[in-house]
């Protein structure tokens, strides 16, 4: 939903991306999401696995061809499908930051030719100007300028993502999608990179939107919050809000399954454990996707699905039929 | 039940003294525990805590004898089993132990289980071997075990095989198949690690159930404190092979004492609307294994370090009876007393 005080810088409409795996059978990946990410904010992206979050972030990018809806960038409408020089027109504007240091990182590429493969493709400047900048990332995201000539298997994992992170700012784009960049870092590690992330952003004004498991770091990095359950959004709102006063009873399960690191806390809440599991993304029925397993749910629940709509007085939307 | 009724109240189950356990690579010789004590108690948790190539699996490994031997080797402890030794030269004493007194679940459910088998095969291959039943008795407990783990239409999902299951069902299947033989003991290495939010938490909510019905241990391995403090008694806190802080959960959420318990904690977003701190990441990362520092192995991104530190590594400092922690800091010849660190 767009939020009014701000321009959207990115925005989609109904963008839907659906997989086809033969026999008839669909899988509804992103179903007709409808989101808007305002200039330097960070949206961040939280839900189960399989619900869609990856697959909204690269087909936002046209990392994956939009099956129908629109991805419009600064009121622009990028193209339904990317041919090469779309990539090479867009990826200077957006770019992204993988989940898996490890094996985003091409092995064969020293980290040198890594970071600076996108400024010698797009900035037609000469092999020693890109290695001036390249140094000069590399020093920015906290690397060493002589980490240059090495290869990516002598990294750690939280170096490795700094050189993605380089790699992926170095066209100083106005958006990028980080897709669970600290997933598979430790915790002490992860705030580095999120400090990193967040000192870039002061410095180059990024916007980002920012997909991830863990609810706590969402909170904590975004202004706005964004759920998502089996390819649909289910709440959209400011990230301390929509975190201490959930209204999608979905969001409250998720955010109930959240530990706290504080023993007393966890020890004195309710278990919260929510039966069933996610369902499968094929063929999905009608009616509101997360019926199964909802605690309130209702016979309307079934029928019809629910729109995500703006709540009166707080600035939320919620796709819920108790809030119809 | 049999490990509750035969070791009384008080006295430990397993008791693990000075354990070390290294590597032999090409690139040298990983030392990969170096000195590690703790004991747990019928029906309680431990939880040991620590970022990857801290040595918490390792250490557990070592007891069920899952190390190879070689390139692995354990180097000196004990772990004393009721009074019974369970490390080996080779292999672990006597198979009554691994899977029979102590079961094990896995980080990666999908990987840990086999897939050329049906889960209910899988489930009763350890009460044949441990029990003696027959296939059908063993096939039959299969099905009541994973009726026991949550599993719906057990029956049917028995004949079934892992890739029919979900990553939450296999990690309940794996349950299953570890407290087959009614372990004493159960370790748990990061369980709920590849699992999202809503089944982690249906996951932990399980294994309480199961440990308040049959009065066995966990040992629980975890880098999350979310889950540590969801579900320990005891917290054992890992850093470069060596445990650095042990107490109970209380004391080492609310007066730790190492400053990477602290570092750890502070570098954590917390929920608590009164309490906003920024991150405080620990700079730099684990020191090499190949060499270990002779003095502590975290002084090199301790904010504290003193001189002392990088020379010769701290004793234990009790701060309670079952509360210590191995830093300098608590030295009395120390200038900085470690309940005044903060971050905030």
């Amino acid at each position: 939903m767009v939020n009014h005080l701000q321009v959207p810088i990115l925005e989609t409409q109904n963008l839907t991306r659906y997989f086809d795996i033969g026999k008839k059978q669909v899988v509804h990946a992103v179903d007709g999401v409808s989101i808007s990410v305002g200039e330097k904010e960070i949206v961040g992206l939280v839900g189960e696995s399989g619900s869609g979050k990856s697959t909204l972030g690269k087909t936002i990018l046209g990392l994956h061809n939009k099956t129908s809806g629109s991805v419009s960038f600064r009121g622009q409408v990028l193209p339904q499908k990317y041919q090469s020089k779309d990539f090479q027109k867009w990826s200077k504007k957006m770019q992204m930051i993988f989940q898996d240091p490890y094996s985003s990182l091409n092995p064969r590429m020293t980290v040198g030719e890594i970071v600076g493969e996108g400024l010698r493709l797009h900035s037609g400047s000469d092999a020693v100007k890109v290695k001036e900048q390249v140094a000069d990332w590399l020093s920015k995201v906290g690397l060493q300028a002589d980490h240059m000539s090495r290869y990516p298997h002598e990294f750690s994992g939280g170096q490795r993502q700094r050189i993605g992170i380089a790699r992926a700012l170095i066209l100083e784009p106005e958006f990028i999608v980080c897709d669970e960049p600290i997933s598979a870092l430790d915790v002490s590690v992860q705030a580095q990179v999120i400090n990193l992330l967040g000192e870039l952003k002061e410095t180059m004004g990024l916007t980002m939107l920012f997909i991830a498991h863990d609810l706590s770091m969402v909170r904590y990095v975004s202004d706005r919050m964004a759920v998502m359950y089996l390819g649909s959004l289910m709440e959209v709102g400011k990230a301390n809000e929509v975190y201490f006063d959930p209204k999608h009873p979905y969001t409250e399960v998720l955010i109930g399954s959240n530990p706290e690191p504080d023993p007393k806390v966890e020890r004195s809440r309710p278990s919260t454990a929510i039966r069933g599991e996610i369902p499968s993304p094929v063929n999905v029925p009608s009616g509101c996707r997360f019926a199964s397993r909802c605690p309130k749910v209702m016979d309307v629940c079934l029928q019809t699905t629910p729109e995500l709509i703006p709540l009166k007085d707080i600035d939320r939307s919620v796709a819920c039929h108790l809030y119809c | 039940m049999r490990g509750a009724a035969k070791s009384g109240i008080g006295s430990k189950l397993l008791e693990v003294r000075n354990l070390e356990v290294e590597f032999d690579t090409y690139g040298g010789i990983v030392k990969a525990v170096r000195g590690v004590d703790f004991s747990v108690d019928s029906g309680k948790t431990l939880a040991i805590v620590g970022e990857s190539g801290c040595g918490k699996s390792v250490t557990v490994q070592s007891m069920m004898g899952l190390i190879p031997i070689p390139p692995g080797r354990i180097t000196s402890g004990s772990a004393l089993l009721r009074g019974q030794e369970v490390l080996g030269d080779t292999i672990i004493e006597g198979k009554e132990i691994r899977g029979a007194e102590i079961g094990m679940i896995f980080q990666d459910p999908m990987t840990s289980l086999n897939p050329t088998m049906t889960i209910g095969n899988q489930i009763a291959e350890p009460l044949q071997i441990h029990r003696g039943y027959s296939y059908r008795q063993a096939f039959n407990e299969a099905i009541n075990l994973l009726d026991m783990s949550k599993i719906p239409e057990a029956a049917k999902r028995a004949k079934q095989y892992p890739f029919e299951f979900s990553g939450g069902m296999l990690q309940r299947a794996m349950i299953a198949m570890a407290i087959s033989c009614k372990p004493s003991i159960l370790i748990a290495d990061e369980p709920t690690t590849a699992l999202d939010v809503t089944i982690q938490a249906q996951i932990l909510d399980l294994m309480r159930d199961l440990q308040s019905q049959t009065g066995m241990a966990i040992i629980l391995i975890t880098h999350d404190l979310g889950v540590v403090a969801r579900m320990a008694d005891e917290v054992a806190v890992m850093y470069a092979g060596k445990i650095v802080e042990h107490g109970t959960v209380e004391d080492v959420f609310y007066r730790s004492a190492h400053p990477y318990t602290l570092g750890l904690r502070a570098a954590m977003p917390t929920n608590d609307p009164a309490n906003q701190h920024q991150l405080n990441p620990i700079e730099g990362s684990p020191p090499d294994l190949f060499s270990p520092p002779p003095g502590c192995g975290y002084c090199a991104r301790c904010p504290w370090a003193m001189s002392i530190c990088q020379k010769s590594h701290p004793e234990h400092y009790y701060l309670n009876s079952g509360h210590y922690s191995r830093c300098w800091l608590h030295h009395n010849d120390s200038e900085i007393k470690p309940n005044q660190l903060s971050f905030n």
